[in-house]
């Protein structure tokens, strides 16, 4: 049974997203266990890239902050397996394809699974381009998470038949960050996922406030937040682990009764 | 060439967001559907012969050939065309293809402003919105043609991230394109990016090299030995190649961006410095770090300042077909003054890098050799730049 299951086995669940090595790794640290402290359910591990385009402002700057500081895929895994020892709840990297193909694919998920990672995120690999990813995904124990968009329509289907994991539902049009309103009518989306698979999903792209987490969690399985955690970050610097950790409060006490 | 997943070998595919998976899909059968029919190729030639000036010459510079003392040298005029480079080939073909899928807005990359002033100039023509991303660096080395997007209507957005180059402005060209599909297409400037986007470019471009194999027959009976252009994303020197890859005899050389020289940082030679990566939608050779994350790249051209090179361009090499040599600043900036000085035409500053490795290769070829060299622009836009490289305080 896939890892990543766990985060909804307690009602709703809470993702986070963090940038590794925005400012430095030791704050990153500081942060997911303040994530988890504080009810994060799942972590999404970003391994920065240079050109991360899928982000909006907030993530890509925080991508340059962590190269500029000199995290490299390496010192990642080194400090994932270190969280390892304290920080139970499931894991996953989210990053760019060529992050992994350069590598080495089986290379990399060697690596990750011996740090303990349960699942990775390649918002650049769709559908008709995992195979390759899966395949070596599969046999170090790690989920590639399959993304679901507002303009997938008829491809829905076809991507949740083979999600593993869970399904990333994008909120709505656009890059990675907060947005004031989402707009799009989510529900007709999650009705087809769910008539197609059992894998639960969780809404991301856009969140920024409990009131959306909420709205969010709701008709989904969980809430998954970034750019909200990553502004933070950016703004109290190597500071950050008690603002993050009362930002993720407020997000799960808002999702707490669903 | 293509294979029916958008691959060249193992290069190419569709790395691309789940939320523009659709786009391309929608483009693809579009593109699929139009590129047969009587009605869009008609309307497409007429574009490209009354409008922008094609079929563009194929002229013998006898003068250049005498004096280099070798092979005889043709140049394939796509200076001449109108907006003054070969971009206006594939732009009039895709901005035809958005008007028919029912897009009223064109949104482009550019990196020295060629395909952005071509992007601009179709859309005045076809009567649809446009918004051409430029690095601001870029936006800085090429002054003029911001001003000549602006004049034909376009909106010009600076991209101040990463090297402020052109890889920067397709990445935003990326994000803004999954922010708003619905009326939108993506103009994509060269052989590049997600399937179908590098047999498009191809395609239209494709034109370069179906002329110079008609006009070499009439000049002169035969093929030509050796086709030189030179590369950055590879449309000019696809277009210029692909009629003639099953040309067996016919030598298929791609110049690119040396910058300083290969064994240097300062370079933008992707084949020869880069190794096979994933980025911008397509697998193929990328300049790169031990850890897949992309290098910054550098030329005195910013039409060859990217980081990568499109996947046929990938797959021509692995397989022998064509050769990627690199030639350096100080290479092209001679070329650009002598073809000036000898031919009276000022080529663009990206074209006289394939001039270069002509003005080298062919005083080593015998005289009955012949080279075509694609002018895959002219130099006006970068005559204060030269300026400035020899020393001159000469501003736009």
């Amino acid at each position: 049974m896939s890892n990543l299951y766990k985060a909804f086995d307690h009602g709703k669940a809470f993702i986070g997203f963090i940038t590794c090595g925005d400012p430095d790794l030791e704050t990153t640290g500081k942060c997911v266990r303040e994530m988890v402290k504080n009810g994060a359910d799942l972590i999404e591990l970003g391994i920065p890239f240079s050109d991360p385009t899928a982000e909006g402002p907030v993530i890509m700057d925080a991508d340059k902050r962590a190269l500029d500081g000199g995290v490299t895929t390496d010192d990642i895994f080194a400090f994932t397996k270190e969280l390892r020892k304290d920080v139970k709840v499931p894991m996953l990297y989210m990053t760019y394809a060529n992050v992994v193909f350069h590598y080495g694919v089986e290379e990399f998920c060697t690596k990750a699974e011996e740090a303990g990672i349960d699942g990775l995120i390649l918002p650049d690999v769709p559908f008709e381009e995992k195979a390759d990813f899966e395949a070596v995904c599969q046999k170090h124990n790690i989920d590639l998470v399959s993304m679901i968009a507002p303009t997938s329509e008829n491809r829905i289907a076809m991507i949740a038949k083979e999600a593993k994991g869970f399904l990333y539902v994008v909120s709505s049009l656009g890059v990675t960050g907060t947005r004031t309103n989402i707009s799009t009518d989510l529900r007709p989306m999650i009705e087809t996922i769910r008539a197609n698979t059992d894998v639960p999903c969780a809404i991301g792209f856009g969140i920024s406030n409990p009131e959306q987490c909420r709205n969010m969690a709701s008709i989904a399985d969980g809430a998954i937040v970034g750019s909200g955690i990553v502004k933070i970050v950016a703004k109290y610097g190597k500071d950050s682990a008690g603002p993050v950790g009362e930002f993720v409060k407020s997000m799960k006490d808002a999702i707490r009764d669903l | 060439m293509t294979n029916p997943n958008g691959r060249f070998g193992d290069y190419g595919g569709q790395y691309m967001p789940e939320t523009l998976m659709n786009a391309v899909i929608e483009l693809e059968e579009a593109y699929n559907h139009y590129k047969n029919d009587p009605e869009f190729n008609k309307e497409l030639n007429d574009l490209l012969n009354e409008y922008a000036n094609r079929p563009s010459r194929l002229y013998y510079a006898k003068k250049m050939t005498e004096e280099l003392g070798g092979a005889k040298i043709y140049l394939k005029r796509e200076d001449l065309n109108h907006t003054g480079a070969h971009k206006i080939n594939n732009v009039l073909g895709q901005a035809l293809l958005a008007k028919k899928m029912g897009k009223t807005r064109l949104i482009a990359e550019t990196g020295a402003g060629q395909h952005g002033v071509a992007t601009a100039t179709a859309a005045a023509l076809l009567g649809m919105e446009c918004l051409v991303y430029m690095g601001v660096e870029d936006m800085e080395r090429q002054k003029l043609n911001v001003y000549r997007m602006r004049l034909l209507g376009a909106e010009v957005r600076g991209v101040p991230t990463g090297t402020g180059t052109l890889k920067d402005a397709v990445s935003e060209c990326m994000r803004e394109w999954t922010s708003r599909i619905a009326d939108t297409h993506y103009c994509l400037g060269s052989v590049m990016g997600p399937h179908p986007f590098p047999t498009i470019v191809r395609d239209f471009q494709a034109v370069i090299g179906r002329e110079i194999k008609q006009q070499m027959l009439e000049k002169e009976g035969r093929l030509p030995d050796m086709l030189i252009a030179c590369v950055g994303g590879g449309s000019n020197a696809i277009g210029t190649f692909y009629d003639f890859i099953n040309d067996k005899e016919v030598a298929l050389v791609g110049a690119e961006a040396a910058g300083k020289g290969i064994d240097t940082p300062l370079t933008a030679a992707t084949m020869n410095t880069g190794s096979v990566g994933i980025f911008h939608g397509m697998k193929s050779y990328f300049c790169q770090d031990k850890y897949g994350q992309i290098a910054p790249v550098y030329s005195i051209s910013a039409g060859l300042d990217y980081p990568g090179i499109g996947p046929e361009h990938a797959w021509l090499s692995d397989i022998g077909r064509a050769k990627y040599v690199g030639i350096t600043d100080d290479e092209a900036v001679d070329a650009f003054e002598y073809v000036s000085r000898c031919e009276g035409i000022i080529p663009a500053i990206e074209s006289s890098h394939a001039l270069a490795y002509a003005m080298k290769i062919a005083p080593t070829m015998d005289k009955d050799k012949i080279i075509v060299v694609t002018v895959s622009g002219r130099g006006d836009k970068d005559v204060a730049a030269i300026a400035r490289y020899r020393g001159e305080d000469l501003h736009e």
